[in-house]
């Protein structure tokens, strides 16, 4: 049966007509075409689909459009300022190196833009905790951790 | 000018995209009156098919057609092809047993494709995929290359008998054995190089689309080498022209090996396009990536090392079995064979070394390169083998290297391969002051006063890279050249776009071929950009493994820039009136010595592409060049790691307590990059000895077939890592460089299961050392 879907996404309103058993990142990728939110596993482990939910890093693979009805999302495309500035993490991942591939990027990006914002000063064992839900094949996380913790004190320092 | 491009460590040009979401990967790509395809697999490891019934599945909602084996057989498509002929040691090829794009009656591991499914959405697909009934007789499955020649082992193949792809062998087997016999000691290993599952966080993706209007193919692809999946597919599957078919790999979230090959999926979906007449879009999801994507290593290695009573290697003896999967994939073949066997010799200067190598097929997904690719199985054979032979005999680890290391170049190794140039004691030295090996004691006591063991492990590697010089590589059985192709485009106004057949899937050649290009031009990298991945747009490339990119493909680019650096002398010389012969190009501009006559090189293009004032009687407008590079030689990066772990002897956990990196990989050009590189190699090469194992039931099911059962290395597993280089320059590649993509898999293993045998007292244990496993081994060693 198809339900309608009304959202919020990068701060313009947005509705889509979808199967009810349509994920949140279909909606994303498929109608929406806001292709920098990424698939990379089946069993929610991976974390490239992160978006920003109310203010919250959610995975988009592992809710239902429907769960997201009236929700206000951003993703990877809403980040940067509308001028094409790069958000103070964006950065960050540049300027340590932080990605390779890209791919596992995004989801990056979104968990660790929410995490800062509760962690302005973070050590690198927090930001390895804070990975559990982030896959990355590429980096090896050295510069990802690096890239964090400098992005995070921007954020904090208001830059 | 500003500061040298060549070894600054320059932000990356890719990176906004991938930061802010408009990188281009396959998967994005949606084209119009897109369809999409699902497959059908096989659910058994081994089975002939009786029967396919597709009525229920036709009629599910959406479905354009269903297409399986035998219609791929009516379309006379030829099955995948192998591109590398291994002579066995009868001087027989290799048997190469069919390898269809959809079964042809039979199935041979679980994931098989049996059938495509094309429909209007990708759920439709799949639904509809669900619904294709096939009948299947159950036959015995093999997984265990070990168990794959036994007589009674269920058989694969009908061309293959006892499921033996071939038998290689490589060194003199008579002057081994009379080392051995003369050797005052001998260590004896029994290794397995546990398989692994390269799982590249993109998953692959491939878009066929078909145009009537003018009877020619896309394929849109998640790939490292987009030239030669169209050329094997081309020419080797389908019968088409290339001309015909244009291949598009634009970003691709990582490869690892795993995307160099072509799969079925990539000519089914091709094929269908033409069919319906639309394009036909697969996506795997992960499930599909763990069953289908190319596996890596598997390997059971008996191996010897013989010494004199001082520590001197007198020869080593290798008998490895390589499984190699179902079927032969795209390079299996000379994995376990050239790029194994010949790196036997190690940093070493041992005489004599004889390796024999059985490749056997069983039911379980075809293995071929992932990172590294033969050369960990080798580093890991000959660095397990040296550090248990100093224990052993009782010498320091670090010291019976250095009696062996090779100190003389160029150098001869007993196993086909002539080192150009290295250092080791330098690498090692330079390792051991990072890592602080001279504290270790100390740090050992501390852990000893909590109840912990702590362990200390080398990694001396070697690789053979900068794949290849195609006269060496045909000779071993290469069935393609693996030179490289570079183009430089230089428009009017003298900004630059080069074209490579080296593909970047996150290792950033468009910054570090950029800086090449800059430098060398004399202009800021800004005005310079790199193009790949799109057959229509390079001329040809053999693509990217085997750390090649610099070292081949950068080459390929240098080699185009002194030509049009060369043309554009002779149009500066015209326009300055000066003699070709005293014109000088340097810092972005030509002069005449002794003059204070300039020409920039923008003004030079000016005058190439408008070219008012030109010399037409000796030149031709334009500045255009293209090179092809085949390199002289293999390049030999080589290094030092140190691991230092400690084990909880309560839980089994091992944590990495330092991990230090000295490698040699030539000149650099970007630092930053070239860290990069070697922070991923090392964490995929402990995720081999720490963490991933890929695991079958008897029956040939995949047990590890989620992120939740194979554990790919996380943010929490790893360190912060101490990298650090010694250069030794390649000696036979004008940069000077001898490439860093697989160092740190290569060495990594080694250095961490050294680690963790020292800390555990024990000689082996198998990889992954998991808690369990490390648990497992200390309580046995407690029995004994
Ligand atoms: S795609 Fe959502 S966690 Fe992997
Ligand atoms: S950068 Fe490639 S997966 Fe993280």
């Amino acid at each position: 049966m198809a339900v309608k879907v009304s959202l919020k996404v990068n701060g313009k309103s947005v509705s889509a007509e979808v199967e009810e058993r349509t994920l949140l990142v279909t909606v994303i990728r498929e109608n929406l075409r806001l292709t920098g939110t990424h698939v990379g596993c089946d069993t929610a482990q991976c974390g490239a689909c992160t978006v920003s939910m109310n203010g919250k890093a959610v995975k988009s693979c592992s809710m239902l459009a429907m769960q997201a009805e009236g929700a206000d999302v951003m993703t990877i495309e809403g980040v940067a300022k509308p001028d094409g500035t790069l958000h103070p993490m964006q950065a960050a991942f540049k300027e340590h190196h932080g990605l390779q591939c890209g791919f596992c990027t995004p989801g990056m990006v979104m968990n660790a833009i929410d995490y800062a914002k509760h962690h302005p000063d973070p050590t690198e064992e927090q930001i390895r905790e804070a990975l559990e839900g982030n896959l990355c094949r590429c980096t090896g996380y050295h510069n990802i951790v690096k890239a964090i913790g400098a992005g995070a004190r921007a954020m904090a320092a208001g830059k | 000018m500003g500061a040298p491009l060549i070894g600054a460590r320059v932000e990356r040009k890719e990176d906004y995209r991938f930061l802010t979401g408009a990188g281009q990967y396959t998967d994005d790509v949606e084209l119009p009156r897109q369809s999409y395809a699902a497959f059908v697999r096989s659910p058994h490891a081994h089975a002939v098919i009786k029967k396919i019934s597709m009525v229920k599945a036709k009629a599910s909602a959406g479905v354009l057609a269903i297409y399986t084996g035998e219609d791929f057989a009516a379309a006379k498509l030829g099955g995948l092809p192998c591109g590398w002929l291994i002579t066995d040691v009868n001087g027989q090829p290799m048997k190469e047993p069919p390898h269809p794009c959809l079964a042809q009656g039979k199935v041979r591991y679980v994931g098989d494709q049996v059938a495509i499914v094309v429909a209007e959405t990708q759920a439709q697909a799949r639904d509809a995929a669900e619904l294709v009934e096939v009948d299947y007789e159950v036959l015995p499955a093999v997984v265990d290359g070990s168990k794959a020649t036994a007589k009674d082992a269920p058989q694969l193949h009908e061309g293959a008998p006892d499921n033996t792809c071939y038998v290689w062998a490589i060194g003199d087997k008579a002057a081994t054995d009379a080392a051995f016999a003369k050797a005052a000691h001998v260590t004896r290993l029994d290794l397995i190089n546990n398989r692994l599952i390269p799982n590249a966080i993109e998953p692959r993706v491939a878009n066929g689309s078909y145009s009537r209007a003018d009877d020619s193919y896309t394929l849109y692809v998640a790939s490292q080498n987009p030239h030669v999946e169209r050329l094997l597919m081309t020419a080797f599957v389908m019968g088409l022209p290339e001309h015909k078919v244009r291949v598009v790999s634009q970003d691709v979230g990582g490869g690892f090996g795993s995307k160099i090959y072509l799969y079925a999926e990539d000519v089914a979906v091709t094929w269908a396009s033409k069919q319906v007449n639309r394009p036909v879009k697969w996506t795997s999801d992960r499930s599909e990536a763990f069953l289908t994507d190319a596996h890596g290593r598997d390997h059971h290695t008996i191996a010897e090392l013989a010494m004199d009573k001082d520590g001197h290697f007198l020869g080593m003896r290798v008998k490895t079995t390589a499984n190699v999967g179902a079927y032969l994939s795209t390079f299996a073949s000379c994995v376990p064979t050239i790029l194994y066997a010949t790196l036997l010799a190690g940093q070493y200067k041992t005489p004599v070394i004889h390796c024999e190598v059985t490749a056997v097929f069983t039911n379980t997904t075809p293995v071929d390169a992932y990172r590294g690719a033969g050369r960990p199985e080798a580093t890991y054979v000959v660095e397990r083998l040296v550090e248990t032979a100093a224990r052993e005999m009782k010498i320091d680890p670090a010291d019976i290297r250095r009696r062996n290391f090779i100190t003389a170049f160029p150098y001869q190794t007993p196993v086909a391969l002539m080192y150009d140039i290295g250092d080791y004691n330098a690498t090692m030295d330079a390792a051991q002051k990072l890592g602080d090996v001279a504290g270790y004691p100390a740090r050992k006591k501390a852990s000893e006063a909590k109840g912990k063991l702590r362990g200390l492990g080398y990694a001396a590697y070697i690789e053979a890279c900068g794949i290849a010089p195609s006269a060496v590589a045909g000779a071993l059985g290469a069935r393609a050249g693996l030179f490289e192709a570079g183009e430089v485009r230089v428009h009017p106004t003298g900004s630059v776009t080069v074209f490579t057949g080296s593909h970047s899937h996150g290792q950033g050649h468009e910054t570090t071929f950029a800086q090449v290009v800059a430098d060398r031009l004399g202009m800021p990298i800004e005005n310079v950009d790199i193009v790949h991945g799109d057959t229509s747009k390079v001329l040809f490339g053999m693509g990217t493994y085997g750390s090649r990119s610099i070292a081949v493909g950068g080459t390929a680019i240098v080699k185009a820039l002194d030509k049009v650096i060369a043309k554009g002398k002779k149009i500066a010389a015209h326009l300055m009136e000066a003699a070709e012969s005293d014109v000088v190009f340097e810092n972005g501009a030509y002069t005449v010595a002794g003059t204070d006559k300039k020409k920039m090189f923008g003004e030079v293009a000016f005058a190439a592409y408008v070219p008012h004032n030109y010399p037409h009687d000796k030149l031709e407008p334009g500045l255009n060049e293209n090179a092809f590079y085949d390199p002289a030689n293999f390049t030999f990066p080589a290094g030092t790691y140190v691991c230092e772990v400690e084990v909880d002897p309560e839980t089994g956990v091992v944590k990495i307590e330092k991990f230090t990196a000295v490698d040699d990989f030539g000149n650099i050009i970007n630092p930053m990059i070239v860290e990069g590189q070697v922070h991923g190699g090392l964490t995929q090469g402990i995720g081999q000895a720490l963490t991933e194992g890929c695991q079958y039931d008897a029956s040939g099911q995949l047990l590890t077939g989620s992120f939740m059962d194979y554990c790919l290395p996380r943010a929490s597993d790893v360190p912060f890592y101490q990298v650090d280089t010694r250069v030794t320059a390649c000696t036979h590649n004008p940069l000077g460089v001898k490439g860093c993509g697989e160092a740190g898999a290569i060495g990594a293993p080694a250095a961490l299961m050294n680690a963790i045998t020292d800390a555990l007292g024990v000689k082996d244990m198998p990889m992954p050392a998991t808690p369990q496993t490390v648990w497992r081994t200390l309580k046995n060693k407690k029995a004994a």
